[in-house]
């Protein structure tokens, strides 16, 4: 992408100290954009690591802090739960692993910083799943999702349980097996992912584990890249940024990141997060490293589209960014993304189920 | 320079350019819409407020008109679509509700109750309670009989000081009450009428000017009533244990939660700082003279003391 035509979150995003410079005008896009794509937070973060020197204007500064202060409580709420699923899960004796956004917060990442998280990911051993939804009932969570063909679109097809919602506090637990779905084309082995799991002793509680840092960021890469729906991209991808620049002081990352992307076949969304996270976010990655997820590239027509589908598909979700090329680009990507989920046939009448249901799921103000 | 001042064509062609920039203090709201009725009520109920002329505002807001047959109004922040499209009669409302939205959903620089509020003497009484309990018709009764009218939905309390920033914002009637209102203020200025909204039969109450000129003049909180209409029932007040009235303080907040310890301090010592009674509300009348006597009371032991 030439640089004059990138969006101005996305020129913020590759260069913090680019905010001490805006003008108002430019202040009131970039919030606008930044709320829309969720990295008002986000933008918090980078803003307080310029320091107070960098002097930006109260109006606009305050709205980033008002999003950080959400997503702190956000994260609050997140520690909390995961104290209670550790004691649900313990009368199951399976050991509670987290994913996503959870196990951020718990290994107290850099991602997690402004960022904002529904539910709460766990993923335990396929053969424990009747085990583990009966110990999370006994500790308040009940099934949602209850209609025939929803349960069996998660419990055959997928590679989680329907949501399960506390009867309290109203938080939502995902019980996950495995990260792709069971219908999918790509299937990873849920088994070497659970035997690379890691604890946190300094987040105080070592009985509780996270994929370990290359498969977490494989995860997210495939998340965004594979099976995902593109309404978050670009604060997704902005995830994936922080992930690989903290994880990557460990001297041995990069390498192992490399070798698990191919055990798990997941070298596929390795080689498109890595590409986009260059192009995009001017993340630095070593170029040896690009050089071998060259290996997992589609062929070149393929690989072409694919690229010029996600430049734009991945842009800020705001009307400044949102050309007649970006929503043909995220439509094909959604549908891609389905595709990728399951069977054809199955695939036309899950997207006619769900446009016949969409209705009512939006509120009404007050 | 005034909204009122800007002339009914001046007001649309910036709703359908470059948009209308009003000074909401302490918000900015930049508005854009192509609704004839959104600008003509606009041009109304906010005539008093300034205008923004800043590139920057804190909220962005369109509304939207969709459809031919049929035409709906939709409210967008951003671009993105919080609510479904409502019927276009219902425009500006939507961007009342919608406006509560943003404040009540971003802004963290204020302990915010889904609560009325008025001041008298630099004193500020709040009046929380859910939609339906008679908030908005005795707050209008009150704003139109010498209380200052800080606001009708949203309360916020400072994080620094606990003291009350008002709004102005206009008054929003339901049913019933539009009538009453009505008879007490016949000349006071409503917006049309929206029907069939999800709280029945809508019009606005434009705020009285003398508010919106002093909004910069914060109050303390004083007195903190818990309104309950009771038709045919007798007016009365009664005291209200500390406990429940923080109980019931916390779960009006929208941003309790996220404030964690500061919120937690704040309400408790808004509460401690407050009166709190329960007003069971038979007549309107009543209910503004309980009001004022409770007040008057109070004032006067506070000049004793």
């Amino acid at each position: 992408m030439r640089r004059r035509s990138r969006p101005l979150l996305i020129r913020v995003l590759m260069q913090p100290s680019y905010m001490a410079r805006l003008r108002d005008g430019e202040w009131d896009l970039l919030v606008q954009q930044a709320r829309a794509s969720g990295l008002l937070g986000r933008l918090d973060w980078l803003a307080r690591q310029l320091g107070p020197d960098a002097q930006l204007p109260a109006a606009p500064r305050a709205h980033l802090r008002w999003a950080a202060r959400r997503a702190e409580c956000c994260h609050r709420e997140t520690r909390y739960e995961i104290t209670r699923l550790r004691q649900a899960l313990r009368r199951a004796n399976v050991p509670l692993v987290l994913l996503k956004g959870a196990a951020y917060v718990h290994a107290g990442l850099d991602t997690v910083h402004g960022r904002f998280f529904e539910d709460v990911d766990i993923i335990v051993p396929r053969h424990c799943l009747a085990a583990v939804e009966s110990a999370l009932m006994l500790a308040g969570w009940a099934p949602t999702h209850l209609d025939a063909y929803d349960q069996r679109y998660y419990r055959e097809w997928m590679h989680e349980l329907p949501p399960m919602e506390h009867h309290q506090r109203g938080t939502t637990v995902d019980v996950h097996h495995n990260i792709l779905p069971l219908s999918g084309r790509l299937r990873p082995s849920a088994t070497l992912l659970l035997r690379g799991v890691v604890p946190w002793p300094e987040a105080g509680m070592e009985d509780v584990y996270t994929l370990s840092p290359p498969d977490m960021v494989l995860h997210s890469a495939t998340h965004l890249f594979h099976d995902g729906e593109l309404t978050y991209g670009l604060r997704d991808l902005s995830d994936l940024d922080l992930l690989l620049r903290q994880l990557s002081a460990d001297p041995a990352f990069w390498d192992t990141l490399v070798e698990r992307a191919d055990q798990l076949m997941l070298g596929r969304p390795l080689f498109y997060a890595i590409t986009c996270l260059v192009s995009l976010l001017d993340t630095p990655v070593p170029l040896a490293v690009r050089r071998r997820v060259e290996a997992f590239a589609p062929p070149p027509l393929q690989r072409g589209l694919m690229l010029a589908l996600l430049q734009r598909g991945l842009r800020p979700q705001h009307p400044s960014c949102n050309g007649w090329d970006v929503r043909v680009a995220r439509f094909a990507l959604y549908v891609r993304s389905h595709w990728l989920k399951m069977p054809p046939l199955r695939l036309i009448r899950h997207l006619l189920r769900k446009a016949m249901v969409r209705e009512m799921a939006t509120p009404a103000p007050r | 320079m005034l909204i009122g001042e800007l002339g009914a064509a001046e007001l649309r062609r910036r709703l359908c350019g470059g948009g209308l920039g009003l000074r909401l203090s302490p918000f900015t709201v930049r508005l854009y819409s192509r609704f004839r009725a959104l600008a003509s009520a606009m041009a109304h109920m906010y005539a008093d407020f300034p205008l923004a002329d800043g590139a920057f505002a804190d909220f962005s807001i369109t509304i939207r008109s969709r459809r031919w047959w049929k035409p709906q109004a939709v409210f967008e922040l951003d671009g993105q679509r919080p609510f479904w499209p409502l019927p276009a009669d219902q425009a500006y409302p939507m961007f009342e509700w919608g406006l509560n939205w943003c404040i009540a959903n971003h802004v963290q620089d204020y302990l915010i109750l889904h609560a009325a509020v008025l001041e008298r003497d630099g004193g500020a009484l709040i009046l929380p309670g859910p939609s339906g309990a008679g908030k908005s018709t005795l707050t209008a009764g009150l704003a139109l009989s010498g209380w200052r009218l800080l606001s009708d939905e949203l309360t916020l309390l400072r994080l620094e000081d606990g003291r009350v920033q008002g709004l102005a914002r206009p008054v929003s009637l339901k049913n019933e009450s539009i009538d009453l209102v009505r008879r007490l203020a016949p000349h006071a200025v409503l917006s049309p009428a929206s029907h069939n909204t999800a709280k029945g039969t809508v019009r606005l109450l434009a705020p009285p000017a003398s508010a919106v000129a002093r909004l910069a003049e914060l109050a303390t909180p004083r007195w903190l009533v818990v309104p309950q209409f009771e038709p045919g029932e007798e007016t009365r007040l009664q005291p209200l244990g500390r406990t429940y009235a923080f109980m019931s303080a916390a779960q009006s907040a929208f941003n309790y939660a996220e404030l964690g310890v500061t919120g937690f301090e704040l309400l408790a010592d808004t509460v401690a700082r407050c009166a709190p009674y329960s007003l069971i509300i038979g007549s309107l009348d009543q209910a503004l003279m309980v009001l004022d006597e409770l007040t008057a009371t109070a004032v006067t032991e506070a000049n004793a003391s």
